[in-house]
């Protein structure tokens, strides 16, 4: 049986490991506000957006001459995996889990005899695909010391990506992230981002023009022109906006387990610890009674 | 029926201005238009310049827009901007050294397309310093 002194080691480092945890939930949960604050205020942008070109493009697909970024390259041959993940771990299965998603999907690709090429944003899902999927980076961008995710991180993901497109280097670009459902859920998504896809039901909820037809300035290749790239920069922010909220989420769930282990175990060393004592004790008293009985 | 517009100014990080005004005059790619309630429906790129948003009452507003799109509908109008600062909140001083900046990389740019984009900066910027 351990002794005394060992016990008390023990409980005093869980001690503090529970303190480190509790501090960490804390910073998670103040941090997890303003990320989901980020989030929750870029929504009406992406939203707008996507019910302009949802309208736009129902009227182009289809067509000669639509651009690359709607309509594909006409084949599906080379695939861009964009795996955002955090920077940091410590958060549960969070990073992990993005992870699983991506690699299923190249293992997938793979399988189909597709081409697949991997761009990491943060470093704990470059870390964790590097192994398996190695080979296939093309690119790995990481956030480190960016204290809060805007419109620039976003901007720099998509000229990378924008700028192999027009090289041609890939025909699909998937981003795979975390969606924000809810400090305690986060769902793992893979969302097409090029060529753009919008869903049928975001042109029924476009707004209502009383009949009237809409007027383009400039006409409407070019303004599909301009908005398209904009929009695979924005898409990526919302993911990105994401991402962050989730982490924090995902970290404050894990931080608060990480917390409540610990107070569970120190109970159970206080307990070990008591009865070692009250054991030693018992001990120490039986020899004194015996030794005196003997005299 | 009211007599006042609907306008809502987005930015991709958040939204800036949400209120009902007179009009507003918006920088449109082949020209500025204004925008009064009851406009057609009309959706226009935007090219950097400044916006100016009329209450009611007559006060004004100036506010530098870049990037983006304008989107009339029956219900108002949504100018959804990559960058957005209002005249009076512009750093003089930080300006001019972005120009210089932007000039520097003009000059600097090793391709067309490279040169095309920064000189597109450069422009927007001085675009920018005008109005201040």
């Amino acid at each position: 049986m351990a002794s005394l002194k060992e016990l008390k080691n023990r409980i005093s480092s869980v001690k503090s490991t529970q303190k480190i945890t509790k501090a960490m939930q804390m910073v998670a949960a103040a941090k997890l506000r303003r990320a989901q604050e980020a989030a929750e205020s870029a929504r009406p942008y992406a939203e707008r957006m996507e019910g302009v070109l949802g309208s736009l493009a129902a009227s182009m697909i289809g067509t000669p001459g639509a651009p690359a970024l709607l309509a594909g390259t006409g084949s599906d041959q080379t695939h861009l995996l964009i795996v955002a993940t955090a920077e940091r771990g410590l958060c549960g299965a969070f990073n992990a889990n993005i992870a699983k998603m991506a690699r299923q999907t190249a293992a997938e690709l793979t399988a189909q005899g597709k081409t697949v090429k991997i761009l990491c944003v943060g470093r704990k899902g470059a870390t964790a695909l590097r192994r398996e999927w190695g080979d296939n980076f093309i690119g790995e961008i990481d956030f480190q010391g960016v204290r809060a995710i805007g419109f620039a991180q976003a901007q720099e993901v998509t000229e990378k990506v924008l700028g192999m497109f027009e090289d041609g280097e890939f025909d699909v670009a998937t981003l795979f992230y975390a969606h924000f459902k809810s400090v305690i859920s986060q769902v793992s998504t893979a969302q097409q981002i090029i060529p753009a896809q919008f869903d049928a039901s975001d042109e029924a909820a476009g707004p209502d023009l009383k009949g009237a037809v809409y007027d383009y300035e400039p006409d409407e290749e070019a303004i599909l022109a301009d908005l398209l790239p904009r929009n695979v920069s924005v898409q990526i922010l919302k993911g990105l906006l994401e991402n962050a909220a989730s982490e924090q989420g995902a970290r404050m769930a894990a931080m608060d387990n990480a917390t409540r282990n610990a107070g569970e175990m120190i109970d159970k060393l206080t307990i070990t610890y008591n009865r070692t004592r009250q054991a030693q004790i018992t001990k120490e008293l039986i020899e004194i009674i015996s030794g005196a009985e003997a005299l | 029926m009211t007599n006042n517009l609907q306008f809502d100014l987005v930015s991709p990080e958040r939204q800036l201005l949400s209120e009902t005004v007179e009009m507003v005059v918006v920088p449109g790619m082949e020209g500025d238009f204004g925008v009064l309630v009851d406009h057609a429906p009309f959706i226009s790129t935007l090219r950097p310049g400044v916006l100016v948003v009329t209450r009611e009452g007559g006060a004004e507003e100036r506010i530098f827009v870049r990037g983006g799109f304008a989107d009339v509908t029956p219900s108002g109008l949504t100018v959804l901007a990559e960058d957005a600062v209002a005249v009076s909140d512009i750093d003089r001083a930080d300006l001019d050294q972005r120009i210089k900046d932007a000039s520097e990389d003009v000059a600097d740019a090793s391709s067309d397309d490279a040169r095309m984009k920064a000189q597109a900066h450069l422009d927007a910027l001085k675009e920018l310093q005008a109005a201040a």
